[in-house]
């Protein structure tokens, strides 16, 4: 009983984060139809802002709780000043290219946001603890877990439910959904497609800078943050389908429970047992758990 | 649109097309004699650094060779380091555990462990296009990886040594064993990029250059673009395995990350660098990228990613169809 509940409270803030920063995979997917590799690279980027961003607040001597605020602010800032950069100066040139292209042209990105990391804040690592403290510690039974994993898991499901709204009850939305079905004809009906796009982006980036932010306090900010995080936000958008959200909570989910089962139980299958998960998902429903099925066009 | 001409020049004049088939296989084996005498001669006098990086080149060129196999017909695999991977542990299992020493041997026996361990997926595979292609055979290696990183018969994440190996009965000095064993990977090379010329060039090559065009008129004409995909995919393997057993003869050591997502990037970095018009051209771009890599790392360690990463959307922006496209034209 002990094991289930530490299996479920880690797994559930597992998934927390990697709802997050899977939501932005899947959106940008979704929009720009590019599986971006570089999304991982967003991810680091946004932990190193974070760390960079929390360090000047303690310089600026802010109380601790506005420590949060700068994690916040740091994902603003990737989102704002990064994303749209990256959309205006490089993707907009492969827009309808083939889809492996794509994969290849996020690959080469992120190749180069590797090493301007390490120039940019050089190969010590950085660590971010002074907002772990600050939600206390929550005892269940006779275990007791640390409270910013609670306040994760609120915010994964905040961050869900924004977007959903967004999407499916606002005007922006639902010109974004225009454009997800059919970029020509929103385009025909006066919808201007690259701001779409520019907005969806600099969202779906927003979404892995934060998902990095929030995670920061979590580990130790250094080179190579990028490459494991996001094969684990592939599996989870492959999962759940490419391009839904609801997809993308449900795979996050199972990818958390699978992993945190595989720790607690079989640590031997912790590595792969996400990845077994994605695999055998693959096989059977390529379109992913939750998505019709549609006829191939050729 | 695709040429309308491709298929049929395969299907319906397949007598003449084999003929010239036959002639144009005789110029490439006369061409991978030549590419090799030349070799062997550079690799003589060339310092042992140069006929390290060299080794490494054409063992890597390999996998790359496989993948350009696979985007002949339209699907990019991101997972290629699984064979890699396979092939690289079946030598060094072979060496450790059956006292099997030859590097001849060694290399086949990594082909034929990756082309059973792939095959069974062959069919599978062949139903998948695009991103989930990719997708699928980059969990497929995760899982390897996943897998030899957990048990400990694989030495674990450390990997295992691999000591010298011999050569037809023949122990390697100590002066001679970065020359030979650049000898024989050259050697497998140029004959598999001879053999790999001449299949694109056949019949059942050319069908796969069809489908990458247009898959639906493959099938009405008679084609079966499932069996050209589920050959190429085991073709690519056999290449796959074959490189990772002579990397690892080279490099004396095998560990998981060579199967992990990264080392697969680099190698369709290559294949894209190549473009899939000419065989030599995998070659060339697999020693652009050697000789990057080692100058920069010891150079320039931080920014040799970023110059990799800047040079590859170059090549993806101007030159679409890789270094290849300059100096080769599909015959139509």
């Amino acid at each position: 009983m002990q094991t289930a509940v530490t299996i479920l409270i880690d797994g559930l803030t597992y998934a927390s984060w990697l709802f997050i920063v899977a939501l932005g995979l899947t959106l940008v997917f979704g929009v720009l139809k590019i599986l971006n590799i570089a999304h991982g690279s967003f991810y680091a980027l946004g932990a190193y802002a974070a760390a960079s961003f929390v360090s000047w607040a303690a310089a600026l001597k802010w109380a601790p709780a506005f420590s949060i605020v700068a994690m916040m602010l740091a994902a603003l800032a990737v989102a704002v000043v990064v994303a749209p950069l990256t959309e205006r100066a490089l993707l907009r040139f492969f827009y309808g290219r083939d889809e492996v292209l794509l994969v290849l042209v996020t690959y080469a990105l992120f190749l180069i946001m590797e090493d301007l990391f390490k120039l940019v804040w050089g190969t010590n690592p950085y660590y971010v603890s002074e907002p772990y403290a600050l939600f206390g510690n929550v005892s269940f039974g006779r275990q007791t877990w640390v409270g910013y994993d609670f306040a994760l898991v609120a915010l994964a499901v905040v961050v869900g439910l924004a977007v959903w709204w967004v999407l499916n009850r606002t005007k922006a939305g639902k010109v974004t959904l225009a454009v997800i079905h059919s970029a020509e004809v929103a385009s025909s009906m006066g919808v201007d497609v690259s701001r779409v796009y520019i907005a969806a982006f600099s969202v779906g980036i927003f979404l892995a800078a934060l998902g990095g932010a929030f995670t920061a306090p979590m580990i130790s900010v250094q080179p190579g943050v990028s490459v494991g995080v996001i094969i684990v936000s592939f599996a989870v958008v492959i999962i759940g389908g490419l391009g839904s959200i609801q997809g993308a909570a449900v795979g996050a989910l199972i990818v958390g429970l699978a992993r945190s089962f595989a720790v607690h139980v079989a640590p031997v299958a912790e590595l792969f047992s996400i990845y077994v998960v994605m695999a055998v998902v693959l096989m059977f429903r390529p379109e992913g758990l939750f998505q019709r099925t549609q006829a191939r066009r050729i | 649109m695709g040429t309308p001409s491709s298929l049929p020049v395969a299907a319906a004049t397949a007598a003449p097309t084999r003929d010239r088939a036959g002639g144009a296989g005789w110029r490439h084996v006369a061409a991978a004699v030549g590419a090799f005498v030349l070799l062997t001669g550079l690799g003589a006098v060339a310092p042992k650094w140069l006929t390290f990086l060299m080794t490494m080149a054409a063992g890597n060129g390999l996998v790359s060779l496989g993948i350009v196999c696979l985007m002949r017909g339209g699907v990019v695999p991101f997972g290629q380091g699984m064979v890699f991977a396979i092939g690289g542990y079946a030598a060094a299992l072979f060496y450790n555990r059956l006292g099997f020493t030859d590097a001849i041997g060694l290399a086949l026996a990594g082909g034929v462990a990756a082309v059973l361990i792939a095959a069974p997926f062959a069919p599978l595979l062949s139903r998948y296009r695009g991103i989930f292609f990719a997708m699928l055979t980059l969990a497929l290696s995760m899982v390897t990886y996943g897998l030899l990183m957990k048990l400990d018969t694989f030495g674990g994440s450390d990997g295992f040594n691999l000591g010298r190996p011999t050569l037809l009965g023949m122990k390697l000095p100590d002066d001679k064993v970065g020359f030979i064993l650049f000898l024989v990977t050259a050697g497998f090379a140029v004959v598999m990029a001879a053999l790999a010329r001449i299949y694109f060039d056949s019949t059942r090559g050319l069908v796969t250059l069809a489908a990458r065009e247009n898959e639906l008129r493959v099938e009405y004409l008679g084609g079966s673009v499932r069996q050209a995909m589920a050959i190429n995919f085991v073709l690519a393997a056999f290449c796959g395995g074959l490189g990772g057993a002579l990397v690892v003869m080279a490099l004396g050591h095998i560990e998981p990350n060579f199967s992990f997502w990264t080392t697969s990037g680099e190698f369709v970095f290559v294949a894209i660098l190549a473009g899939w018009h000419s065989v030599v051209a995998v070659f060339v771009a697999s020693t652009v990228l050697e000789v990057v890599r080692s100058f920069s790392s010891s150079y320039f360690p931080n920014t040799w990613q970023l110059a990799l990463g800047i040079f590859l959307l170059l090549v993806i922006r101007f030159l679409p169809k890789g270094i290849g496209s300059l100096w080769h034209r599909e015959r139509k």
